[in-house]
C-alpha cells in the first residue's frame, strides 16, 4: 500500500521533468542552452523526450505489474466481501462491535423479527436469517456492498488505460531499435532517398506523423518525429490537398484553418474528396487526419530591388519563390537570397503600452542574404506602411542571428504613401555633383545680404565637407569627424550646427528630388519637418542595414501549404474503455457506501441486539447509526 | 402492523417532490425548448444534448437543493431582464443606467467582486462575535455575489454575440472568465456544506481563496483589459469546450475548498479558534467529501480533455504541459485518498497534503500558463 502511494508520488515526479524542460526542441538549442557537457549528460537520460525515455516506460510498466498484482491480491477478498452477508458473526463479535445497542422486547420475538425485516427492507438492506445454535436467531444484512466492485472497476481501468496508451508508445520501435532493425535518419535529404532502414510500413500498428502538402500537391508518406531525427512511415493510400483556407474575425485574428483533402486509393472506384478542419478530423482505414498547422507552400514573389548606397534611382527586377534560391549582385560580391517565409497576414499590437487592440499590418517576408563566405543576414520586410506614433514608414528588420532581436529600418512615405520619395531623395544625397548646388542654395538663404564671396565660399565648402562626411556613413560618420577634430568643450555645439545645417541640406535635396521627378516641391510646416528628420535618420540607419540591397516586394501570388498530423492509435478505444471504467469505479467507491446491521433476537431473554459497521469510519455513518439505533428503539417498544 | 412502521419509511426523491419542484423543472424545461427552437440551427448534436442534459441535471440538483432551485430561476429572470434592456446593441451596456451600474456583464462581475470581499469580512466578524444573525448576513452576501457571477456569465455570453454572431462563445474560453467560475463554483460548493454541515464559522476561511481569485480578476481587469470579449481560436471551437472546462472547475473548486477546511483543522488542532470553528471530525469529513467530489470531477474533465484533445490535436495525450500537470494534480489526490481509504489515515498529516494539494493545483492552473509553453496556450498571461 505505501507501495502504491510511493509508485504515483514518482510517477509525478518524472512527470515534472517533461514539463520543466521543454521537449523535442532541435538538439542544437538544447546545446546552446546547456553547453556540450550538460547536454550529452541530458541527452543520455533522454530528457529530451521523457515521456518516450526508456526508464520512464518502465515506471510506467511497474505501475502496470504492481497494480495488476495488487488486484490479483485483494480482488478476491472484495468479491468476497460483495458477496457475504456476515451471517456468520458470532453474539460474542457482536458485542464488541462499537455501534451497537440492546432493547428489551414487548411483543413476540416473531413479530419483532417481521418488523426488523420490513425495517431493513424500508431502508434498502438486503438480507439473510440464520438460526443459531442457541436458538437465537440472527438477520444479517448489508447494503452498498456494490461499492466493492469499486475498487475492482478503478483498478482494472488503471491497467487497461496504462496498457492501451502503452499500445499507442513506440514501443515496438524502441525495440526494432534496441534490436539494430530500425534507425532514425537524421540527415534532410529527399524522402525518396530515405533508406529502409527508416522506413516504416503499412503494417505499423500505432504511429503519429506529419505531412506537410503545398496545395496542388499529394503524398503517400508521413514523417514521425524521433529525438533529433525522424522515420518515414508509408501510408497505405495517397492524399492530395486541393485547397487550404484561413478564414478570419472581422478583427483579423483567424477563425478557421480548413484543407480539401482527396484521398487516393488503388481500393476505391473513384478518389473521395472531404474537407476537414481543426476539431474535424476525418478517419479512412483507421487512419486520422487531422489540421494541425500551415505553412507557406512556395508562395512566388516579385520585388524591386533598390541599391541603397547607389547615387540614383534605378531599380532591378527579382523574382523568387518561398523555398527557392536567388543571386543579387554580380561578380565577386554575389549574394545568395533564400526565401525563407511569406506571411499574408501579420496580426500585431502596435500600440506602445501593448493596451491597444492588435490588428493586421498585412504581408511580410522573411528572408536571408548569404555571402560567399556563407555568413547570412536574416531580414524581415513589411510590404506595406506601418502607423506608428501617427506617422507611416516602411518597416524592414534584420539580424545576424536567431537569438538576437530584429532591429529595423524605418523608411518614411512619402506624399503618394510610396517608398520612391526616400529613395529619390536618398539618390540626391549620395550624388557628390548635386553638393554644389544644395550648398548654393543654402548660401544663397542663410547668408543673405552680405556679399564677401570669400565667406560664401568658405560656407558653401563646409556644406560640401558636411554633406560627403554624411554620405560615407550617417550621424555616426558626422561624430567621428567631430570627435577627431574638434575639441571637447566645443563638440555639443558643433554637433548642433552640423545637424542644423544637415536639416537644411535635406530640405533643398528633398526638394531637387521632387522637382526632378516633376513633383510639387514640400510644403512649410511640421509635417514637412518631421519627414526630413525621419529621412535623415532613415538614410543614416541604412549603413547599419548589412547589405546595400532593399527588396521592396510589389507583387505575390500565394500558395499556402497545409500542415497535416496522421495518426493511427489501436489503444484508443482501451482507453477509453478504461476510462468508462475509471468513473463508475470512482463514483461507486465514493458514493455508494457499504453498511452492515446485524439484528440478533434472542427469545430466550426476548432482546435484540443491534449492532452496525461500516468499511469507512465517517461522519455520515454515525448520524445514520444514531438515527437507526432511534428509530429502531421506538419501533420495538 | 403499527403506527410506528411510517416513522422510517424514506421516501424515494419522486415522492419527495411538491408541486413547487414540479413547477421549477418545467420553467427549466420550457426554457431550454425555447433555446431549442430559438437556436436549433447553430447547435449540433451533441450540443442540444448538452441543453437538455443540463436542463434535466438543473432540475435534479434543484429538486436536491432547494436554494439552488431559488438562485438558477433568479439568475433566470434577471440575466432575461438585463437582455432586453439591450436592444441589441452592446454600446447601450454602457449608456443605460440599469445596465451601467447593476446588471450589464461587467457590471454585474464587479457587484459580485464588491459582494464577495463584504462576505468575507462580514464570515470573519461573525466568526469572532460569535453572532449566528451576523453569520445569516454573510452567507446571504455570499449568495447575491453568486447570483451576479451567473448574471455576469449569462449576459456576457449574450454580449458576445452581439459583437458578431461569428464571434459569440459561452464564456469559458479565457483566464479571466475561468476566475469567474471558479469563485462561483467554489462559493456553491461551500453554501452547499454550510447548509448540510451547518459550517458558518468556515465561510470566512473559504472566501480568502475566492477573494484571492476576486483580486486576479481585478487586476486582469483593470492592468490587462481582460475582460474584453476576444473570438475563439480554431482549437478552442468545439463543443467539448462546454463541458471541459466546468468539470474541471468543479474539480478546482473543491480541491480549493478542502484546503481552505484544512487549514481551518490546522489552526483548530493547534488550538487556535479552536472553540469558533466546527469540531475537527467535522471539518476532517467535509475535507475528504470535497476532496472526493473534487477528485471524481477531476477525472472526468481530464478524460474528456483527452477526447477533446484526440480530436483537435490527432492524439488523446500528448504529454503537453497542461495535461501533464493534471495528471500530477490527479496523481496527488489519488495518493491522498489511497492514504485515507487505505491506510485510514486521519488528521493533521493529510490536512497538510491538501493545503500542498491546492498549490500543486495552483501551478497547474496558473504557473502553466504562466512559465511554461504549450498547445493550452490560449490561457497566456
Ligand atoms: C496505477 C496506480 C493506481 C491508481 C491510479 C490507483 C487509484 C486508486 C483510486 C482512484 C482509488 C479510489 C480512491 C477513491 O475511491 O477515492 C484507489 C483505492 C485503492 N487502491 Fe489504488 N490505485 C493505484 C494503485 C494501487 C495499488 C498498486 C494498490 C495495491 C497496493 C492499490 C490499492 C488500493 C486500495 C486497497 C484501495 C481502496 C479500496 C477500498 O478501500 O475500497 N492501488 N486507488
Amino acid at each position: 500500500m505505501r507501495f502504491a502511494v510511493s509508485l504515483l508520488s514518482v510517477l509525478g515526479v518524472a512527470s515534472i521533468i517533461g514539463t520543466v524542460l521543454k521537449q523535442n526542441e532541435s538538439y542544437e538549442n538544447y546545446i546552446i542552452k546547456f553547453g556540450q557537457f550538460w547536454f550529452g549528460l541530458f541527452e543520455h537520460l533522454g530528457l529530451y523526450d521523457v515521456y518516450h525515455s526508456g526508464w520512464f516506460l518502465v515506471i510506467l510498466l511497474f505501475l502496470v505489474v504492481s497494480t495488476s498484482f495488487c488486484i490479483y491480491r485483494n480482488g478476491p477478498h472484495m468479491i468476497k466481501e460483495w458477496r457475504t452477508f456476515k451471517e456468520h458473526a458470532t453474539e460474542k463479535s457482536l458485542n464488541a462491535f462499537g455501534h451497537q445497542a440492546t432493547y428489551q422486547l414487548n411483543s413476540g420475538a416473531e413479530n419483532a423479527k417481521q418488523q426488523l425485516i420490513q425495517f431493513l427492507q424500508a431502508k434498502g438492506f438486503k438480507y439473510k436469517l440464520k438460526r443459531q445454535a442457541d436458538g437465537s436467531e440472527l438477520i444479517a444484512a448489508k447494503a452498498g456492498t456494490h461499492q466493492r466492485w469499486g475498487y475492482i472497476f478503478t483498478h482494472v481501468a488503471m491497467v487497461i488505460i496504462l496498457l492501451g496508451g502503452l499500445l499507442d508508445g513506440n514501443l515496438p520501435f524502441k525495440v526494432q531499435e534496441i534490436l539494430g532493425h530500425k534507425r532514425i535518419e537524421t540527415l534532410d535529404i529527399p524522402e525518396s532517398q530515405v533508406p529502409d532502414i527508416s522506413r516504416l510500413d503499412t503494417n505499423n500498428p500505432s504511429f503519429r506523423g506529419n505531412m506537410t502538402l503545398p496545395e496542388g500537391s499529394s503524398g503517400n508518406v508521413a514523417f514521425v518525429r524521433v529525438r533529433d531525427g525522424y522515420l518515414v512511415q508509408e501510408l497505405p493510400f495517397r492524399v492530395a490537398l486541393k485547397d487550404f483556407r484561413i478564414e478570419h474575425y472581422a478583427t483579423g485574428q483567424p477563425k478557421s484553418f480548413e484543407s480539401d483533402l482527396v484521398i487516393i486509393d488503388p481500393d476505391l472506384k473513384q478518389p473521395i474528396t472531404k474537407t476537414i478542419s481543426v476539431n474535424h478530423p476525418w478517419t479512412y482505414k483507421g487512419i486520422a487526419i487531422y489540421q494541425s498547422d500551415f505553412q507557406d507552400g512556395g508562395t512566388k514573389l516579385d520585388f524591386k530591388v533598390w541599391d541603397l548606397f547607389s547615387p540614383n534611382t534605378q531599380t532591378k527586377p527579382l523574382a523568387g519563390a518561398i523555398f527557392q534560391i536567388g543571386i543579387l549582385g554580380n561578380g565577386g560580391d554575389t549574394l545568395k537570397v533564400e526565401y525563407n517565409d511569406f506571411r499574408k497576414f501579420n496580426i500585431i499590437n502596435m500600440s506602445q503600452d501593448g493596451k491597444g487592440k492588435p490588428h493586421n499590418v498585412g504581408p511580410n517576408i522573411t528572408y536571408k542574404l548569404r555571402d560567399n563566405k556563407g555568413q547570412a543576414i536574416e531580414y524581415v520586410t513589411y510590404m506595406q506602411p506601418m502607423q506608428i506614433d501617427g506617422r507611416h514608414y516602411f518597416i524592414s528588420g534584420m539580424r545576424e542571428t536567431v537569438s538576437e532581436d530584429f532591429r529595423y529600418l524605418r523608411i518614411p512615405v512619402d506624399g503618394d504613401f510610396g517608398i520612391d520619395g526616400f529613395m529619390n531623395f536618398r539618390a540626391v544625397m549620395l550624388d557628390a555633383s548635386k553638393y554644389p548646388e544644395i550648398a548654393r542654395r543654402i548660401a544663397a538663404i542663410s547668408l543673405e545680404g552680405k556679399k564677401e564671396p570669400a565667406l560664401k565660399k568658405q560656407f558653401e565648402t563646409s556644406v560640401v565637407q558636411l554633406l560627403t562626411v554624411f554620405a560615407q556613413g550617417g550621424y555616426s560618420q558626422i561624430a567621428q569627424v567631430i570627435e577627431k577634430s574638434v575639441p571637447e568643450k566645443e563638440r555639443e555645439g558643433a554637433a548642433g550646427t552640423y545637424i542644423k545645417m544637415l536639416r537644411v541640406a535635406a530640405y533643398e535635396a528633398y526638394n531637387m528630388s521632387l522637382a526632378a521627378n516633376n513633383k510639387p516641391l514640400l510644403p512649410s510646416g511640421d509635417d514637412s519637418e518631421a519627414l526630413l528628420r525621419d529621412s535623415l535618420n532613415s538614410f543614416s540607419d541604412m549603413f547599419f542595414y548589412g547589405s546595400p540591397y532593399y527588396l521592396q516586394l510589389e507583387q505575390f501570388e500565394h500558395k499556402e501549404a497545409s500542415g497535416l498530423q496522421l495518426t493511427k492509435s489501436p489503444g484508443q478505444k482501451w482507453v477509453y474503455l478504461g476510462s468508462v471504467l475509471l468513473v463508475l469505479g470512482i463514483f461507486s467507491m465514493m458514493y455508494i457506501r457499504e453498511r452492515r446491521i446485524w439484528l440478533l433476537l434472542k427469545p430466550a431473554s426476548n432482546q435484540v441486539l443491534f449492532a452496525m459497521a461500516s468499511n469507512r469510519k465517517n461522519l455520515d455513518f454515525e448520524q445514520e447509526f444514531n438515527l437507526y439505533r432511534e428509530q429502531l428503539k421506538s419501533l420495538l417498544a | 402492523m403499527n403506527s410506528h412502521s411510517l416513522d422510517y419509511q424514506q421516501k424515494t426523491l419522486l415522492q419527495r417532490l411538491n408541486w413547487q419542484d414540479w413547477l421549477y423543472a418545467l420553467i427549466i424545461i420550457a426554457g431550454s425548448v425555447f433555446a431549442y427552437i430559438q437556436y436549433a440551427q447553430y447547435m449540433d448534436i451533441y450540443e442540444v444534448g448538452f441543453l437538455f442534459g443540463a436542463a434535466a441535471l438543473f432540475s435534479y440538483l434543484g429538486w436536491q437543493w432547494k436554494r439552488l432551485a431559488k438562485l438558477v430561476l433568479i439568475v433566470g429572470v434577471v440575466s432575461l431582464f438585463s437582455i432586453t434592456l439591450y436592444h441589441g446593441d452592446q454600446a447601450r451596456a454602457t449608456q443605460v443606467f440599469l445596465l451601467k451600474y447593476l446588471v450589464s456583464s461587467q457590471s454585474a462581475v464587479m457587484w459580485m467582486n464588491v459582494l464577495f470581499v463584504l462576505a468575507m469580512v462580514t464570515y470573519w466578524f461573525a466568526l469572532f462575535k460569535r453572532s449566528v444573525f451576523v453569520g445569516k448576513v454573510a452567507t446571504a452576501l455570499t449568495w447575491s455575489a453568486v447570483l451576479f457571477g451567473f448574471v455576469g456569465l449569462m449576459v456576457r455570453w449574450y454580449e458576445s454575440y452581439l459583437i458578431a454572431p461569428d464571434v459569440g462563445h459561452i464564456p469559458v474560453s479565457n483566464l479571466y472568465e475561468v476566475f469567474i467560475l471558479f469563485c462561483l463554483i467554489t462559493a456553491l460548493l461551500y453554501l452547499h456544506y454550510e447548509q448540510k454541515l451547518n459550517t458558518k464559522q468556515l465561510g470566512g476561511f473559504v472566501l480568502l481563496v475566492i477573494n484571492a481569485a476576486v483580486g486576479f480578476i481585478l487586476w486582469y481587469t483593470f492592468d490587462r483589459q481582460a475582460h474584453n470579449i476576444q473570438p475563439l481560436v480554431p482549437a478552442l471551437q468545439s463543443y467539448w469546450m462546454k463541458i471541459h472546462v466546468p468539470a474541471n472547475f468543479v474539480g478546482y473548486g473543491a480541491f480549493s475548498l478542502a484546503a481552505m477546511v484544512a487549514s481551518a483543522y490546522l489552526l483548530a488542532s493547534k488550538g487556535f479558534l479552536a472553540s469558533r470553528l466546527p469540531s475537527l471530525e467535522v471539518m476532517d469529513d467535509l475535507m475528504y467529501k470535497s476532496i472526493a467530489v473534487g477528485f471524481a470531477f477531476f477525472t472526468i474533465a481530464t478524460i474528456l480533455g483527452a477526447m477533446w484533445a484526440a480530436e483537435a490535436w490527432g492524439g488523446y495525450w500528448s504529454w503537453d504541459p497542461k495535461e501533464t500537470w493534471a495528471l500530477i494534480v490527479w496523481l496527488n489526490y489519488a495518493a491522498w485518498l489511497h492514504l485515507r481509504m487505505v491506510k485510514g489515515l486521519r488528521g493533521a498529516v493529510l490536512a497538510w497534503w491538501a493545503l500542498v494539494g491546492l498549490m500543486v493545483t495552483t501551478f497547474a492552473f496558473l504557473g502553466v500558463n504562466m512559465f511554461l509553453s504549450g498547445l493550452h496556450s490560449y490561457g497566456t498571461l
